[in-house]
């Protein structure tokens, strides 16, 4: 399980505050689907997603990026029972939408180089490493009530 | 996985873009994944890996020298690695999931110094390259 020092909660809370979740969501998932091409197998229904340009600009990608972002924001509260605020969405992951773990993963890395693109010289070493264990946790409790 | 012309161009263009800061960020993208993945440290346990650190930054320039060599040979990675290719697979062996791991912190740090060329496009050819690279130096493994 991850441990969070009173440090990574200042550090992640406060440079989550700055970010801005709707063209934060937009970016990552977007970005997501050009840079791993196959992670569009879950988004049929999204329409044209034929270009790098076609899916950035795509109106349910952006959508959905800024609930995928929002809900992560709202897990900021729960740091200490991550399992816990994420268990409906792990069980609606697995059963319903029978999303491979491995794609929070690769999901969580994308908000990383987001952050990094968006804060430059202020996304540190230190701030990356906490923002690590938190996209980290996050993955993890998304993973947990798989079967 | 194959690099298209499109995705050389890319390459070449950031290599080109990064120019003598090649060290300093090869150097910077060490310190992230030393922080973000202490697991990694474990195949330095014989340097210094403080913040600053001489062998550090010697080190962040070996590997920065290496992918610059490795965009200015894109079109023939295996012949271009060889060397660093056998060494990977005989000395160092360095488990294959850590290509990832520095690979991304590689990423991270170009997308903090240059986040105007850092294009989803360019993003997506970056991590191409680097996953080309990373299978070359693993190619010798087994």
């Amino acid at each position: 399980m991850v441990h969070f020092t009173a440090e990574d909660k200042a550090a992640i809370t406060s440079m989550w505050r700055k970010v801005n979740v709707e063209e934060a969501g937009g970016e990552t998932l977007g970005r997501l689907l050009v840079v791993y091409p196959w992670t569009q197998r879950f988004f049929d229904s999204f329409g044209n997603l034929s270009s790098a340009s076609a899916i950035m600009g795509n109106p349910k990608v952006k959508a959905h990026g800024k609930k995928v972002l929002t809900s992560l924001g709202n897990a900021l509260r729960d740091m200490d029972d991550l399992k816990g605020a994420f268990s409906q969405l792990s069980e609606l992951h697995c059963e319903r939408l029978h999303v491979d773990p491995e794609n929070f993963r690769l999901l969580g890395n994308m908000l990383v180089i987001i952050m990094a693109k968006h804060f430059g010289k202020e996304f540190t070493p230190e701030m990356q490493a906490s923002w690590q264990k938190m996209v980290a946790g996050v993955a993890s409790a998304l993973a947990h009530k798989y079967h | 996985m194959v690099l298209s012309p499109a995705d050389k161009t890319n390459v070449k263009a950031v290599w080109d873009k990064i120019g003598t800061n090649g060290a300093a960020y090869g150097t910077e993208a060490l310190d992230r994944m030393f922080l973000s993945f202490p697991t990694t440290k474990t195949y330095f346990p014989h340097f210094d890996l403080s913040h600053g650190s001489a062998q550090v930054q010697g080190h962040g320039k070996k590997v920065a020298d290496a992918l610059a060599n490795a965009a200015a040979h894109v079109d023939d990675l295996p012949g271009a690695l060889s060397t660093l290719s056998d060494l990977h697979a005989h000395k160092l062996r360095v488990d294959p999931v850590n290509f990832k791991l520095l690979s991304h912190c590689l990423l991270v740090t170009l997308a903090a110094h240059h986040p105007a060329e850092f294009t989803p496009a360019v993003h997506a050819s970056l991590d191409k390259f680097l996953a080309s690279v990373s299978t070359v130096l693993t190619s010798k493994y087994r």
